[in-house]
């Protein structure tokens, strides 16, 4: 990496920088050699990036208006989408935010399964991106929670309950989470509380996700190991930071759209009732972006054994990197893998649309079978294929691909150019 | 053509999950549509029908529907009814709230003022429980917002009310309804023609005030939608037009390297 020799011009530059070296790390972000040939897919990290600032800075506006109250926390919303300068705007921006986040971030996960990004030397960034992914669950759950209509309350009971499957102690935890015998004021509080906590949590966990992207640099569509810096890579700025630019702005229409002309459609309508704890809605569904492990939860006949498949489904994503054994990152050159991978896509889309209908019948049949291949996919047939699967000849480099490729191959060519002026 | 595809996708994507809810709860008899004027990306409300709607509200819905997130003065806000404050003020003052305490440590009773909250028909929820034979008449501040189907569900209810189907026992005090969930509700059929005389001369139909009263309780709803929706058309103008140029920029940029973007 070049930015060890960086010395700043100006005498003051360096005496601060001899001093903490601030200006050599904003020299090697702007510097940072990215790879040439990434495509839309990776401008997410940008654009989740975005997001999470959006949330924290919305969600502390939002803090400053809103009462953490069992008897009260439903008026404040209310109070703050009638009476507070543009709160229904920053309200409206944070909950649709939060949709927004998961969306992006379900697309920045599946990129890294389909260009291998999470196989070695690149473990250590899945793992932190996993945590993040963890904690945003739990931070969503918990920021559902507060406006305290129905849903608010019900799903708050039905996630917390989950606790109880736990043998011998499982009673006690549930008390202790909920500081009481059932979801109460206390539960409010503390979920305020840890909601507000948990954000910090993630943006810690972002920079050693970015640190620990830094160490290695990006993968890329092609998914092979590339010499930083050369022919194959381009600053970050500009080249990088106008792309990223760009796909955030595509991203910022979608998202002011769902803002402005249709802010209710991601939630239910029932959480504009008022917490009940003697009325039970008629479908307790969660938020549409934990429906895939809704489903896998209520799959399982046994109440501990779905919490844990639950659980694990979470889990089997943490050790993918020693999962999938295949050598060859990029689904590009693994044609069989490439079916699989889209098989994945549907079973979790399909996983989503059980998730939201009622445990029964034929859905709960689709959503057993959709469960069992969704483990299938990771532990049995990743494993196997790794090890069986022909792939085809990977290019040399960026700029130099082999000879004969695929078609994907020839996409891969076309969208490198490699007419690089020297 | 890959991007097409990769579009597309993603386009499947975000309207399965969009679907898979409007489908989740959508198990019930079709709601009737209504062509909204506050639907639609520039759309208003109908000042003279949110008038209107304030009045079938007053006259019919008050006498059990609390509206207890309004204020006296939205009446006169911006984007509402727009009541001139005269009016608001007029309306205000012929509810009686109770003050206090006073100097003497007293409560009092006076009428209320633009910054007061609407009154509430019953005094807590127990009262209304118990007035309105077993069932709560819920609160309408989000009444809309809080239905599957919105305006379109409200206007339904309101419309449904007709004979049981053969075979359908109801109790006393339970109507049949077509479009409520069950199909069974505690509240008599609210409208009847003429049950309120408009001043502006429009005539008192059931659908006409099902109409007004129902565009009045989204306004309630959402008091900011006119707002929202004008405030969201220029950020989508802007977003647009910086968009464009940032598109224009990268190609600049990225021409320097011949790498296509």
């Amino acid at each position: 990496m070049s930015d060890h020799e960086y010395t700043p011009k100006s005498k003051v530059g360096k005496w601060f920088n001899d001093r903490l070296p601030l200006l050599t790390l904003a020299n090697h972000l702007t510097d940072y050699p990215t790879p040439k040939n990434l495509n839309y897919w990776w401008t997410f990290g940008g654009i989740l990036t975005f997001c999470l600032i959006t949330q924290i800075i919305t969600g502390i506006v939002l803090g400053m208006h809103y009462v953490a109250h069992a008897d009260l926390a439903f008026q404040s919303v209310e109070h703050i989408m009638r009476d507070v300068n543009y709160g229904w705007l920053i309200r409206y921006v944070h909950a649709n935010g939060a949709s927004m986040f998961f969306l992006a971030v379900y697309i920045h996960i599946f990129r890294s399964l389909y260009y291998g990004s999470y196989k070695s030397p690149r473990e250590v960034i899945w793992i932190i991106g996993m945590l993040i992914y963890f904690l945003m669950m739990a931070t969503a759950f918990m920021g559902y929670v507060l406006p305290w209509g129905q849903m608010s309350f019900w799903g708050a009971t039905v996630i917390t309950n989950l606790f109880s499957a736990i043998p011998l102690v499982g009673e006690s935890i549930t008390n202790w989470l909920w500081g009481g015998y059932s979801v109460d004021n206390p539960t409010l509080t503390r979920f305020f509380s840890l909601h507000y906590l948990f954000p910090f949590l993630i943006l810690g966990l972002v920079v050693l996700h970015i640190w620990a992207l830094h160490v290695p640099g990006n993968n890329n569509p092609i998914g092979i190991d590339i010499k930083k810096p050369s022919k194959d890579t381009v600053p970050f700025h500009p080249y990088i930071v106008i792309k990223d630019a760009f796909a955030l702005l595509i991203f910022l229409l979608i998202f002011a759209f769902f803002v402005f002309f249709s802010p209710n459609i991601l939630g239910h309508a029932d959480n504009y009732i008022e917490a009940n704890p003697l009325v039970t809605p008629a479908h307790i569904v969660p938020e549409w972006y934990l429906l895939p492990f809704y489903a896998i939860l209520r799959s399982v006949p046994d109440k501990l054994l779905g919490v844990i498949a639950m659980f694990a489904a979470i889990f089997v994503l943490v050790i993918l990197p020693w999962l999938d054994t295949s050598k060859v990152r990029s689904t590009v050159f693994r044609p069989i893998y490439k079916q699989f991978y889209w098989f994945l896509v549907a079973d979790v889309l399909i996983l989503g649309y059980v998730g939201a209908m009622p445990a029964e019948g034929l859905y709960l049949l689709i959503a057993r079978v959709a469960t069992a291949y969704y483990f299938a996919h990771f532990l049995i047939i990743l494993p196997f294929l790794g090890l069986k699967e022909k792939t085809t000849p990977l290019p040399l480099s960026i700029t130099e691909p082999v000879m004969g490729g695929s078609a994907d191959m020839a996409m891969a060519r076309n969208n490198s150019g490699f007419k690089e002026k020297l | 053509m890959k991007i097409f595809l990769k579009t597309t996708f993603l386009f499947i994507i975000i309207s399965s999950l969009i679907l898979s809810r409007a489908i989740a709860a959508g198990e019930q008899q079709e709601l009737l549509k209504v062509d909204w004027s506050f639907k639609s990306f520039f759309g208003k409300f109908d000042r003279a029908s949110l008038q209107r709607g304030y009045q079938v509200y007053t006259e019919v819905c008050a006498s059990c529907h609390s509206l207890k997130h309004l204020s006296y003065r939205n009446l006169a806000e911006k984007g509402g009814p727009e009541f001139t404050e005269l009016e608001a003020k007029a309306i205000a003052s012929n509810f009686e709230v109770i003050d206090g305490p006073n100097s003497d440590g007293e409560m009092f009773e006076r009428p209320a003022k633009l910054s007061d909250k609407f009154v509430m028909p019953y005094a807590n929820v127990q009262e209304a429980i118990a007035a309105n034979g077993g069932a709560y008449p819920p609160d309408m501040s989000v009444l809309v917002k809080a239905r599957k189907g919105g305006a379109n569900y409200i206007y339904s209810v309101l419309m449904g009310y007709d004979e049981p189907p053969a075979g359908m026992e109801l109790d006393d005090g339970v109507y049949y309804n077509k479009y409520m969930y069950g199909n069974k509700i505690k509240m008599s059929s609210p409208l009847d023609d003429d049950i309120v005389e408009y001043a502006d001369g429009t005539k008192a139909t059931v659908d006409q005030m099902a109409k007004d009263v129902t565009t009045f309780l989204q306004w309630t709803a959402e008091p900011h939608l006119e707002t929202r929706h004008k405030l969201g058309f220029r950020v989508i103008i802007y977003l647009s037009v910086l968009t464009v140029l940032v598109y224009f920029s990268m190609k600049k940029i990225w021409s320097r390297i011949e790498t296509k973007v």
